[in-house]
């Protein structure tokens, strides 16, 4: 088996997915989304929304590419406590 | 004396106050602020979300801002994740001072950036079903008084 990396998706982008964490094979980010329903990459590509790999947020325009174990998570806008 | 946590479930504004005051004797004022689910306007449950690896540190670098702004003997900030009913606490903020000026401020200061600057997915179910809650234009005006 291969090893994998997580998507995790937070607020309304879990129901866009059904699934609140998505296990994808390692590589760049944009053939990982490409792979995905086309629904789904629309929602995860908004511009609004703000990416973290392994709990650390990334520049809007950063280049991706997961490897086994890493953790992205996609961090639509915040409502507020 | 700095109290930050996130409570997945039921906490008791009251006594975690009395506690807070307890261990700030020093200041001569704390000001708190509670949040609540709101009763009254069709809401039956509230769902607060949160990413573990950012959210409670987002709230100790707002403590840490909050901190070195004003003179502080103690801040407490607790806020509940997790299904919320009507009625139920959802964030208690408190700042004991020497001064009650300060730990206004310092209290305001933390509620206007929990409210638009933190970690937090929230939703709501009404008789129509669960509806993510959007960012408000206001949360965002609030949060231009500190620049």
């Amino acid at each position: 088996m291969v090893a994998q990396a997580r998507l995790i998706l937070l607020g309304r982008l879990e129901d866009v997915a059904g699934t609140a964490e998505l296990a994808v094979a390692p590589g760049l980010l944009d053939a990982i989304l490409a792979e995905l329903p086309a629904d789904w990459a629309l929602a995860l590509r908004d511009p609004r929304v703000r990416l973290a790999l392994n709990g650390n947020l990334l520049a809007p325009d950063a280049t991706i590419t997961l490897i086994a174990g890493d953790e992205l998570a996609f961090l639509p806008p915040v409502s507020g406590g | 004396m700095r109290d930050v946590r996130i409570e997945p479930s039921a906490f008791d504004p009251a006594a975690e106050l009395a506690r807070f005051a307890a261990s700030v004797p020093s200041a001569g004022g704390i000001v708190s602020f509670l949040g609540q689910v709101r009763c009254d306007d069709g809401v039956e449950a509230l769902e607060i979300r949160h990413y573990p690896p950012l959210t409670l540190p987002g709230f100790h670098a707002l403590a840490d801002s909050t901190a070195a702004r004003w003179p502080l003997d103690g801040l407490l900030l607790i806020h509940r994740v997790g299904m919320m009913q009507p009625g139920e606490p959802i964030v208690l903020v408190a700042a004991a001072a020497r001064h009650r000026r300060d730990a206004f401020a310092a209290t305001d200061h933390v509620m206007d950036h929990l409210k638009s600057a933190s970690w937090l997915w929230k939703r709501e179910r009404t008789a129509s079903g669960w509806r993510w809650i959007e960012p408000r234009e206001d949360d965002h005006e609030d949060l231009m008084r500190w620049d």
